[in-house]
């Protein structure tokens, strides 16, 4: 019987669990260690965040899915990885420590045959002074990164609208809270739903909306922007962005590094090397990610985590890490198959893995701060990754360790996007986009990197419609009710 | 029909230089005819991505 362990119960890992428990039946065994008691659908946070929806509506429990797959679920936080075993063990392990109930803090060393990395992010609000600590959110901002920080910032906004019916006017700031910032298309949703559910309670006129980012043009996403085909043009998502943001009346600042937030008030650096500061009474500022802070070390004990971990903390995989500068990138720089270099039975997937470069363009201030977006591994690739990586190793287990590989590179796969701006049926719309290859092949598709026949974007009720139908439909899947491995990542 | 988005843009501020949809485009975005036969297409579209990115 062979065990493969999965560190991390998000998007990737969940799904790497449980077809991995599908396509392997009872004669070996899958384990799922994570922290967390309960599955979340990130995306639907943004409507936790405006009020529209209950933490109850988009989380659920772990247990009994994994129960009902057969999975064996620990619920942990992995803290160390022995990939060689140690002096005392053969095999490699995990180490890790309990977050149950009742048996906080208890460490146990977990054997594998087979390792995916699934962790995800830390969420590094300490990385920005006064966003917060080592210890999470700060005080002087909200989050929607978690169901629970989307409650609190629902708190927070629904006392603004208050203020804003007793007459008070109030500014919010939304955006990202650091100059190497992911997730800006979290932080778009989110200030977009702001502005519709402000019109709803009829205060809109007594705010002012402002976006803050690391973006160097508006529509870059993390993504370098795309073209996409309109009304028999290539259109840049600059144009997108920038003709919604003024439809809804919501200014801008763009390449921004934010090195400190007090209260009422952001200090930020940008790209031309000026510094400035924005007040604020509401702020939503997306924090930077890192990896979760896992060790390696060798059979004789030696520390090997800068082997098998890059600097970030995020798991290397086979991606090119020596592709230099931007003129040098290429989209094969991008890992196919997700597979450690150093030790072959560990596979990182989701925002786990290492990345070889950005995708956007990497800039830097006069005074030498880089400000660019790092690059999205969220959403569809996550799932798909996780799939493929799943399929790899049981190809491996009950074929041999022969057994080909899957591959599933950023650089040949496309990604759905959809943005809302609002949650009512017939009152909401939404920003639907397609993006064709995610990583642009610029040899492949000269001029826009991407295949302009499938990268598209529009926005209306449709789009909306489709968000819905998503927030459903993923939820069903993750709970592996009836026919849920027909539903694609 | 209002063309009440085009005043929101400010002269040589940020927005100056952007295109903003005209109430005929706004009004399609809500417009639950046109609005049904884009849900068909864009899944179509969205269907069709997934399965090249499989």
């Amino acid at each position: 019987m062979a065990r493969l362990v999965v560190l991390g119960g998000g998007v990737s890992g969940h799904t790497a669990a449980t077809f991995a428990a599908k396509w392997l039946g009872s004669a070996h065994e899958v384990v799922v260690v994570t922290p967390n008691s309960k599955w979340n659908w990130i995306p639907s946070n943004i409507w936790v965040g405006v009020g529209e929806m209950s933490k109850e509506e988009v989380t659920f429990d772990l247990a009994p899915v994994y129960a009902k797959a057969g999975i064996n679920y620990k619920q942990a936080k992995a803290v160390s990885i022995n990939p060689e075993g140690s002096d005392l063990v053969n095999k490699p392990f995990v180490t890790i420590e309990y977050t149950l109930a009742g048996r906080e803090g208890m460490t146990e060393n977990v054997e594998y045959d087979y390792l995916i990395n699934a962790t995800g992010p830390k969420l590094n609000f300490g990385a920005t002074e006064g966003l917060g600590d080592a210890n999470g959110l700060g005080e002087f901002t909200v989050s929607v990164c978690t169901a629970d920080h989307a409650v609190h910032a629902n708190e927070e906004f629904q006392k603004c609208i208050q203020k804003m019916k007793k007459g008070e006017r109030q500014k919010f700031l939304i955006g990202t809270g650091h100059g190497l910032c992911t997730c800006q298309g979290a932080a778009f949703e989110y200030i977009f739903n702001i502005e519709h559910e402000l019109n709803k309670a009829g205060v809109r006129d007594m705010a002012d909306l402002k976006w803050i980012s690391n973006e160097s043009f508006l529509g870059d996403f993390g993504v370098g922007g795309l073209h996409m085909k309109s009304m028999g043009f290539a259109v840049s998502s600059k144009i997108f962005a920038e003709s919604l943001f003024t439809e809804r009346n919501v200014d801008w600042i763009i390449g921004a590094h934010v090195n400190k937030v007090e209260k009422g008030k952001v200090s930020y650096e940008l790209l031309d090397g000026s510094m400035g500061e924005e007040e604020f009474d509401f702020s939503m500022l997306i924090p930077p990610f890192a990896g979760v802070g896992l060790k390696a070390y060798a059979k004789d004990g030696t520390d090997i985590t800068a082997t098998v971990f890059a600097p970030n903390g995020f798991m290397k995989v086979d991606a090119k890490y020596d592709a230099g500068t931007y003129e040098n990138w290429k989209a094969s720089d991008w890992p196919k198959t997700y597979q450690n270099p150093t030790y072959s039975n560990m596979f990182a997937c989701g925002i786990a893995f290492a990345p070889p470069h950005p995708i956007s363009k990497p800039m830097s201030s006069p005074n030498g701060t880089p400000i660019n977006p790092t690059p999205p591994r969220t959403g569809m690739p996550s799932g798909i990754i996780g799939k493929a990586v799943a399929h790899s190793i049981c190809d491996r287990i009950l074929q041999g360790e022969n057994a080909p590989l899957h591959e599933a590179s950023m650089a040949h796969m496309g990604a759905a996007c959809v943005a809302s701006a609002g949650k009512g049926i017939f009152d909401g719309t939404a920003a639907a986009m397609t993006i064709y290859p995610v990583v642009p092949d610029f040899e492949k598709y000269p001029g826009t990197g991407r295949d302009t026949d499938y990268t598209f974007g529009e926005i209306g009720l449709a789009g909306h419609w489709i968000k819905h139908i998503l927030h459903h439909l993923f939820i069903w899947k993750a709970k592996l009710k009836a026919g849920w491995t027909l539903i694609p990542e | 029909m209002s063309k009440k988005v085009e005043h929101n843009i400010k002269a040589y501020g940020n927005n100056f230089t952007t295109m903003t949809p005209g109430p005929f485009a706004i009004k399609l975005r809500t417009c639950k005819i046109w609005q049904f036969i884009r849900f068909i297409i864009i899944n179509i579209k969205m269907l069709v991505v997934v399965r090249k990115s499989h």
